[in-house]
């Protein structure tokens, strides 16, 4: 029976790698990435991965082999009496301590790419999170130039402004920086595809920049328990041109200026 | 020192004075008996915990689905199906109950009370009557959460998820009802039923570390110096100084949130805020402000949810490998290590809560400096088990199966230590998938380990070892089954607290690995069936255990099993450590702490402190 239980957890490594081993196939696996964070992130998270998989199948190894090799049944060898050994334990706390330190300091730059670094420029958008959706405000994006104050009003916050609701729209290799604010409760902006994901919080106005590499229709998903309804506050994410972009947001615009008019229509038929 | 608790102490075995019986098994005051009463209390909570992560599993696996059976029973009024409100309540009080009433309770609650006295040679603890109202406070706790199942409606149970989170947490659903209740429903709703509970707790908690931290100090048995104590006490007793020093934070914030609820202060409330199109309040506070409150207490309590475990393993470890624990001191240091560190972590918590980015930089190097201590101490016990002669118990199957599970636990967390990649994989399965490593697979598992390795001593009768390694093999595979693949979900982005994921096109391939796993979840709870049956039975049938079943060095295996009042029926004086497995000096392999060395050697190794001795009456 001793060899079967040292059996038993000669499992864990060879079914632990197995399973992240075939995963891929069945696309159970990281979503591609169609951004510039996004490779940086992938490649830190293959690192580690390799690292503590090393680290997990010569430990668990190590543990098979201590078990089959020194269980009571078969092991007639004396116990080795000893309480310990310095140099081993020097070893093993340098060892790793060397490796968490240089994993610590390797992965500094791309956190400061994704949260500290932010791109000197105007915001392209601004996503107020709510219960249960993402609203979106765009400025319009061709003010007459000869007109200050059209320059001003078609400004991010300004009068000639754009709403719209989970239909997130970027073109793609531009940088991209946007405002995150929250109008309740805590919520989060989550891009798996990007590798994205920031708190909203009530009360903060909180940037957040990527750049898209590949155009497509993507998922955007709240990372953040925000009541009842969290699981279906999605969004759709579409990348795309920068010409079809600006073609989307001025048709996006006419349609809100004719929609404008008809509520106040809609109103006095409702009203007794 | 007997000052302290004159009563409890100084008699012997069954020559105590009358105590009827609900001075005996109810409102006792023997450690033991409390341990006891802490033990079975947290086992049935486990069990309704793990019901309710089976309607977790449930809906993950099948969203809206008609539950077999329950459904019709439960949900009649909605086609037998888990609503989304009443999904967010089931993992809210999986978390919450699995946390506050079984993990915390039954490491330091259960296996502290009936451990500490026995193993340092004590009679019972330094303040017995504050023992007893620790259970006690349990209690209010227990009935706070009861009750917040059965608040009316959907405004009803806290539904915050166990983190609780504001401005979400001091929001409740648009109340239907008649005017009145719009403040009245602030009062009795789940929440703040939710927040009293934990304030129970929070009492509990700290009236038992006050009492282990004296006890270890004051009232070790003559010779016991601190590195004489059993990894078990030094865990103990450094679980106990991390729940004195975070405790308080956490009973602040909790009050906090109970003002913020009910009178209409603006802790956590930003300026002009308003939810669900309620009139704006003044706010003037900080969301973020309760969660580093929040984590300056829940990520030292996670490692007071791992570190009595870490301990109690050592103990089977080496007591199963015949061997002396490997590198004592450096195990009592990564302890301590650990504790120290872990109060200048709580961050990794918030990396994008919107905290300043740079923070969450010297947060991650704290974080990746914590895992060392944890690595240390697998090297140890691999050390342990290496050249030994291992016997595989029941327990030591649990307690090996801790270590192996435990790397797996600590290794992912270096994932989301990495700041960068935690961005992607917070608040997904992958982070679900490490803390049920480590307090799944790694805590229940040892102490799992802890209740055969110790059930002789506290029923005085041995489970059945046949029995007990069906349990652990079945628990085994069914756990790594469930666990093991959340972090594959987890890679694929899958995020946590979703009632249906499947409507987003990125999810919808993972539908068969969550029906895969909430088989194997289903198949583990069956699974305790076995234990529940083992642990009842084995106490009226189980034969009778001699004072020293497994050949252990323990002082607690000098004591009748099971002890009576008093503990002990000889003044324990101690001669080593606890761990002289294997030692040359004797024939046998175990050389027990209260042994005396041989002749040649007496006069040269006998140094007991009389002033640390409990005097004998």
């Amino acid at each position: 029976m001793a060899k079967f239980w040292s059996l038993v957890f000669l499992l864990v490594p060879i079914l632990g790698v197995a399973i992240f081993a075939v995963s891929p196939g069945y696309k159970w696996w990281l979503p591609p990435d169609i951004s510039v964070h996004g490779r940086t992130i992938d490649h830190l998270f293959y690192f580690i991965l390799y690292l503590t998989g090393a680290a997990f199948v010569v430990t668990e190894g190590a543990l098979f082999w201590f078990l089959w090799r020194f269980n009571s049944t078969d092991n007639r060898d004396p116990v080795k009496f000893t309480h310990g050994s310095h140099a081993l334990e020097v070893v093993w706390t340098i060892l790793p301590a060397a490796t968490l330190l240089f994993i610590a300091i390797y992965q500094m730059n791309a956190w400061a790419e994704s949260k500290i670094d932010k791109p000197q420029m105007p915001s392209t958008l601004e996503v107020m999170a709510r219960q249960f959706e993402w609203r979106l405000r765009y400025p319009y994006p061709h003010p007459n130039l000869s007109d200050p104050q059209d320059v001003e009003d078609c400004k991010l916050g300004g009068k000639k402004n754009i709403f719209l609701v989970n239909d997130l729209h970027i073109p793609v290799n531009e940088e991209i920086v946007l405002d995150l604010k929250s109008a309740d409760v805590l919520h989060s902006f989550f891009l798996p595809n990007m590798r994205v994901k920031q708190d909203a919080v009530p009360g903060m106005k909180i940037p957040v920049w990527f750049r898209a590499t590949t155009t497509g229709t993507y998922d955007l998903a709240c990372a953040e328990l925000c009541g009842w309804g969290h699981y279906k506050m999605k969004g759709r994410l579409t990348v795309e041109s920068r010409a079809q972009f600006d073609e989307w947001l001025v048709k996006k615009y006419q349609e809100q200026q004719a929609t404008q008019e008809a509520p106040a229509a809609a109103k006095s038929e409702d009203s007794p | 020192m007997t000052t302290a608790a004159p009563d409890s102490q100084g008699h012997s075995a069954g020559h105590g004075h009358k105590i009827g019986f609900i001075g005996k098994y109810i409102f006792s005051r023997d450690h033991k008996i409390i341990g006891i009463q802490f033990l079975f209390s947290t086992l049935l909570w486990f069990l309704v915990g793990g019901l309710l992560a089976l309607g977790i599993r449930w809906q993950v696996a099948w969203p809206w689905a008609e539950m077999p059976v329950i459904g019709k029973m439960l949900f009649s009024g909605q086609g037998g199906q888990i609503s989304p409100e009443f999904y967010t309540l089931l993992f809210t009080m999986h978390a919450t109950v699995m946390i506050f009433f079984v993990i915390i309770p039954i490491l330091a609650g259960a296996f502290g009370n009936f451990l500490i006295p026995l193993m340092i040679g004590a009679e019972d603890m330094a303040f017995p009557t504050l023992n007893m109202l620790s259970y006690w406070f349990m209690w209010p706790a227990f009935a706070c959460i009861i009750a917040s199942f059965f608040v009316a409606g959907t405004s009803g149970a806290a539904k915050a998820g166990w983190t609780s989170y504001p401005p979400l947490s001091l929001t409740d659903n648009p109340v239907t009802g008649p005017k009145f209740a719009e403040h009245w429903h602030l009062v009795v709703s789940g929440q703040t039923l939710w927040l009293c509970g934990l304030a129970f707790v929070g009492v509990s908690s700290m009236m038992g570390s006050i009492n282990y931290m004296t006890t270890i100090i004051q009232m070790r048995a003559p010779g016991m110096t601190m590195f004489r104590l059993p990894m078990t006490i030094w865990a103990m007793f450094i679980t106990a100084i991390l729940q004195a020093f975070a405790l308080p934070v956490l009973t602040a914030a909790t009050f906090m949130q109970l003002l913020d609820r009910t009178v209409g202060t603006g802790f956590f409330i930003p300026p002009h805020w308003s939810a669900n199109n309620s009139i704006p309040t003044a706010g003037g506070g900080q969301p973020l402000l309760w969660q580093h409150l929040f984590w300056f207490y829940s990520h030292p309590a996670v490692y007071i949810m791992i570190l009595p475990a870490m301990g109690m393993v050592s103990d089977m470890i080496s007591c199963f490998s015949r061997k002396p624990l490997f590198g004592y001191k450096p195990m009592v240091y990564s302890i301590a290590g650990i504790a120290g560190l872990g109060f200048i972590v709580w961050g990794h918590h918030m990396f994008v809560s919107g905290m300043n980015p740079f923070l969450g930089m010297t947060f991650m190097v704290s974080t990746m400096m914590i895992a060392l201590p944890s690595a240390i101490k697998v090297f140890n016990w691999l050390g342990t088990v290496w050249g030994g002669n291992i016997r595989f118990t029941t327990a030591m199957l649990f307690a090996l199966s801790f270590v192996s599970m435990f790397i797996i636990g600590g290794l992912s967390g270096i994932f989301m230590a990495a700041t960068p990649v935690d961005i992607y994989i917070t608040d997904t399965y992958f982070i679900v998938a490490h803390f049920h490593y480590v307090l799944f697979s790694g805590t229940a598992m040892g102490v799992f380990g802890a209740i055969y390795f110790w059930y002789p001593k506290m029923f005085g009768r041995m489970m059945n070892e046949f029995w007990g390694k069906i349990h652990f093999l079945l628990t085994f595979i069914f756990l790594n089954g469930t666990f093991f693949t959340m972090h594959i979900l987890g890679v694929a982005g899958f995020p946590r607290r979703y009632a249906d994921a499947y409507h987003f096109d990125l999810f919808r391939p993972l539908q068969p690995l969550n029906a895969f796993m909430t088989y194997c979840a289903i198949g583990m709870v069956a699974t305790q069936i076995i234990f529940a049956l083992n642990f009842i039975l084995s106490m009226f049938f189980g034969p009778r255990a001699p004072r020293n079943p497994w050949h252990a060095n323990g002082l607690e295996w000098q004591a009748p099993s099971p002890p009576g009042h008093g503990n002990f029926d000889f003044q324990p004086v101690v001669y080593r450590g606890p761990y002289e497995y294997g030692s040359p000096e004797v024939d046998s392999d175990f050389y027990p702490q209260t042994q005396p060395p041989p002749e040649s050697q007496r006069s040269a190794e006998l140094d007991p402190d009389p002033s640390k001795a409990v005097p004998v009456h």
